[in-house]
């Protein structure tokens, strides 16, 4: 279980993130929505110690992770996917996903890059490429590719769907959804397109300016439409 | 109305005309310096004519770096440039008069303005590690060239005739006499004239900053897209100062051939060009008064340091290797301990000086 | 035909010393973006720690493995406790702080071990080797210079291509970031950048001084040339800084043998500007164009 309890972030004055407290379960997907500044990503960042934390803590099955250099967290079994241009543009998608394995979860099994390959077989077709020669949709499927080959327990996505068609957005989020059944992962999805996202998230939590404004499951939260009028924007 | 109302009135023009305010705090500046000359012995005669020449390279240095943001590690070269011009122009002219020596200088000036342009012009496309790598090859470059060319005197250099005092109008010597009660000599001469042209050399510099151009330029340093879009011409701004800089050192290296009397590539080494850099980032980027400072740690800290070196036991040669490592170390610490950087520290420097600035007019 | 020849070879075995320079300057540039005007100054003194060692009778190789290794100190040292602070901040910043950090070293040493020339061994012999009874233009020597500097390429190419250690290295100079959410120790990697570089620097140091004589300003001119060869080859490009560098010490070579040595460093700057003005990413680069 991964869970976010009371976190407080700033950039100088301004106050990112506000007391920001909620859990996420092994096997689920739990989207995190709010419009644009909500705080969506500082909360990644935060958690991943890019952003220094103010008060707070982030508990990954129980052990206090807030304090954690950033390059530790892959090696607890936490993976941050930055968005989309998160490539290394100058590396192959072969040199991307060695990267990747290099600093594996602690005691896991090396994932080997076939797996990747037939998990996106779009990427197996280009992996010699340069990671700038790819589209948008591939790089995204990269990034998770690169990703799992660290075993996380924990996936924390940022913005995936981003300048992606929406077709393409829909055979992300399908693999995604498969990966948490097969993998047994713990996924934080952040996410401003709030319908896809909510489309195959367990859970959902709404983010304005820096604070939860709601924690419900889901379908619950589509099915608010106030809520969905004030926040998510559809 | 009170007397000190009515000077005040006296002295408007004067205040409210940059030009004619600068020429009037250069005159006084000329006076006082001309008595503490008149007044010093020898060794210090020289260290000032020294800290003459070095702080108008430095001083067209600072307008380079400060204002218009480009760096030249080629200073040096340009220095040799003049230096060889006026040594060239003495040897043609025997350098017995006053006239000599001032053509010989304007000489220096009017070739170094035109090596200014033709180094500026490519240079004005450059920006950081680039340009300071292409004109750091300049300093390695032009010396050289001494050695390609026989009339240019090979390694052994050449000498450089300078007028003595005896030579010099007597209107001059009967003014240094009545105001210092001391004869005019060599020395003293070098002195006066370094100072005098210092002053000129300032006074045309600061009203050069404080005029449209000077504008262009700190525009065109703080952020060069929008200046242009500003409609100012980018390349031609950054050649003026590249050229504006070239002539000091023209002149800093004219000065310069008159007070070693000797011409030779051996002088004008990297170490001068980085020397020269250091008194600049010492003194703080973008100020006249800074390269001023600059330049007499640069004319008094060699001696400081050797003599500090010899009595520390080190040979004579190894203690004229102290004042680099200071140099270097001034370099250094200046850019470790304004975390800001030199950049950042001057901005916020400029920003506070011109708030003050304008609180002045709108009381 | 026979001195174009001599030219010729002579211009190799310069070049291929330029290009082990050039190649120190784009590891340094490649990892964070600076350009290394120190470069020469710290081959120098590691230059000089392996002639101390000659001179109390340590073994040519010994002194070289020992100079190599205090490259790598130096290199390591000088990022961690002079550079990182100023990593990432206004480009002007990094290029006073290296002049500086080269006035200094410069100076130390010249207050250390005098600014004599001294002689200093070749492990091999410096005299023009002969074909039945007409003397070529390149030695033993300038054989073991090319020799070294190839092995020291493929070394990196290896390094850089083949190895987990050069992945990482290669991820953190690209993007520091994402490298470090990948579990990277990004500022691991940046120091060895440097201390690699040094290394290679080193390597440079040893073959320029080999055979002939050095004082504390014995690198100078190779502060300059060892950039204008990683600019030829676009600074990014460890094969470009290669190419670049024989480029380089070819035409340095012609023209100190044609035309007057003098005027060498003065066609290097008329190389170097018309690069920059013409093709400011370098001779081979494919990327896109790069502000100069």
């Amino acid at each position: 279980m991964f869970a976010v309890e009371d976190l407080s972030a700033a950039y100088g004055p301004v106050k990112a993130l506000n007391g920001v407290s909620f859990t996420a379960e092994r096997g689920q997907v739990t989207a995190v929505l709010g419009a644009n500044g909500a705080g969506k990503t500082t909360l990644l960042r935060t958690v991943s110690g890019l952003v220094r934390s103010t008060k707070g803590s982030v508990k990954l099955d129980g052990k206090d992770i807030t304090r954690t250099a950033t390059e530790k967290l892959t090696s607890y079994g936490l993976s941050h996917v930055p968005e989309g241009r998160g490539v290394i543009a100058e590396l192959t998608v072969v040199e991307n996903l060695r990267l990747g394995g290099l600093h594996r979860a602690t005691g896991s099994e090396p994932m080997s890059i076939e797996r990747v390959f037939e998990l996106f077989p779009r990427l197996g077709e280009r992996r010699e490429a340069t990671a700038h020669m790819l589209s948008g949709g591939e790089r995204q499927m990269l990034v998770i590719g690169r990703a799992l080959m660290a075993r996380p327990t924990v996936l924390l996505l940022d913005e995936p769907s981003l300048g992606l068609a929406p077709r393409v957005v829909a055979q992300i989020f399908d693999l995604l959804r498969g990966l948490v059944q097969t993998e047994e992962l713990t996924v934080v999805l952040v996410e401003q397109n709030a319908r896809s996202a909510l489309s195959i998230a367990d859970h959902g939590v709404v983010l304005n300016l820096g604070k939860v404004v709601a924690s419900a499951p889901a379908a619950e939260l589509a099915a608010d439409e106030q809520l969905r009028h004030a926040y998510l924007g559809f | 109305m009170k007397l000190t109302e009515r000077l005040r009135s006296l002295t408007r023009p004067v205040r409210s005309v940059p030009l004619a305010r600068h020429l009037l705090v250069g005159l006084i500046a000329f006076l006082v310096v001309a008595a503490i000359i008149g007044s010093s012995s020898q060794y210090l005669q020289t260290r000032y004519a020294e800290m003459a020449f070095f702080a108008i390279a430095a001083g067209g240095l600072t307008v380079l770096t400060g204002l218009s943001g480009q760096l030249s590690l080629g200073h040096g070269a340009l220095m040799a440039v003049g230096a060889y011009a006026a040594t060239l122009v003495l040897e043609r002219t025997g350098g017995e008069t006053l006239a000599d020596v001032f053509v010989a200088l304007l000489v220096a000036i009017a070739v170094c303005a035109v090596v200014g342009v033709i180094v500026g012009v490519p240079a004005a496309r450059l920006h950081g590690p680039y340009i300071a790598g292409a004109t750091l090859t300049l300093a390695v470059a032009v010396p050289r060239l001494a050695n390609q060319w026989e009339f240019l005197g090979g390694e052994q250099g050449l000498q450089v005739p300078v007028p003595r005092a005896a030579e010099l109008p007597v209107w001059i010597q009967d003014l240094v006499w009545f105001f210092t009660a001391a004869e005019i000599d060599q020395y003293s001469f070098l002195a006066y004239l370094g100072w005098f042209l210092l002053i000129l050399a300032f006074v045309a510099l600061a009203n050069l900053s404080r005029s449209r151009i000077g504008r262009r330029w700190r525009a065109v340093r703080d952020d060069d897209v929008s200046a242009e879009l500003a409609g100012i011409h980018l390349g031609r701004a950054r050649v003026v100062a590249f050229t504006v800089s070239a002539m000091c050192a023209g002149l800093a290296g004219g000065l310069m051939a008159m007070n070693v009397r000797l011409t030779a590539p051996g002088a004008f080494t990297i170490t001068l060009s980085l020397t020269l850099l250091a008194a600049v980032v010492l003194g703080g980027l973008g100020s006249l008064t800074g390269a001023l400072i600059g330049a007499g740690v640069l004319a008094f800290l060699p001696h400081f340091a050797t003599d500090l070196g010899e009595s520390a036991g080190l040979s004579a040669t190894q203690a004229a290797e102290v004042t680099p490592v200071v140099y270097g170390l001034v370099l250094m610490l200046v850019i470790l301990l304004a975390p800001a950087g030199i950049v950042g520290s001057l901005r916020m420097f400029l920003a506070r000086s011109s708030l003050g600035q304008t609180k002045e007019k709108t009381t | 035909m026979q001195q174009f020849l001599d030219t010729t070879l002579g211009g190799l075995v310069l070049g291929a010393v330029y290009a082990a320079f050039a190649l120190a300057l784009c590891l340094i540039w490649r990892s964070t973006r600076i350009v290394n005007f120190a470069q020469a100054a710290m081959a120098m003194v590691t230059t000089y720690i392996a002639l101390s060692l000659i001179n109390v009778d340590v073994p040519y190789w010994v002194a070289f493995l020992a100079a190599i290794a205090a490259g790598f100190v130096l290199g390591a040292v000088i990022e961690r406790v002079i550079i990182r602070p100023v990593e990432g901040k206004a480009e002007l910043n990094a290029v006073i702080l290296t002049l500086g950090l080269f006035m200094v070293l410069h100076g130390l040493t010249a207050l250390v071990f005098g600014v004599q020339h001294r002689g200093f061994p070749a492990p091999v012999s410096t005299n023009a080797m002969t074909v039945g009874d007409t003397s070529i233009g390149i030695t033993p020597f300038g054989i073991l210079t090319i020799v070294v500097v190839a092995v020291v390429m493929a070394g990196l190419v290896v390094l850089f291509r083949f190895t987990d250690l050069g992945l990482r290295m290669r991820a953190s100079a690209f993007n520091g970031e994402v490298s470090r959410l990948l579990g990277v120790r990004v500022g691991r990697m940046l120091t060895l950048g440097w201390a690699l570089a040094a290394a290679v620097g080193a390597v440079a140091g040893m073959l320029i001084a080999g055979g002939d004589l050095v004082n504390p300003a014995f690198m100078d001119p190779f502060v300059i040339y060892g950039f204008i060869a990683a600019v030829l080859g676009g600074l990014d490009s460890p094969i470009g800084s290669v190419i670049g560098g024989l480029i380089l010490g070819l035409s340095l070579s012609y023209v100190t043998g044609y035309v007057g040595e003098h005027l060498a460093p003065l066609v290097a700057l008329g190389i170097l500007m018309l690069v920059l003005l013409v093709r400011p990413s370098g001779l081979f680069a494919a990327a896109a164009a790069r502000r100069v």
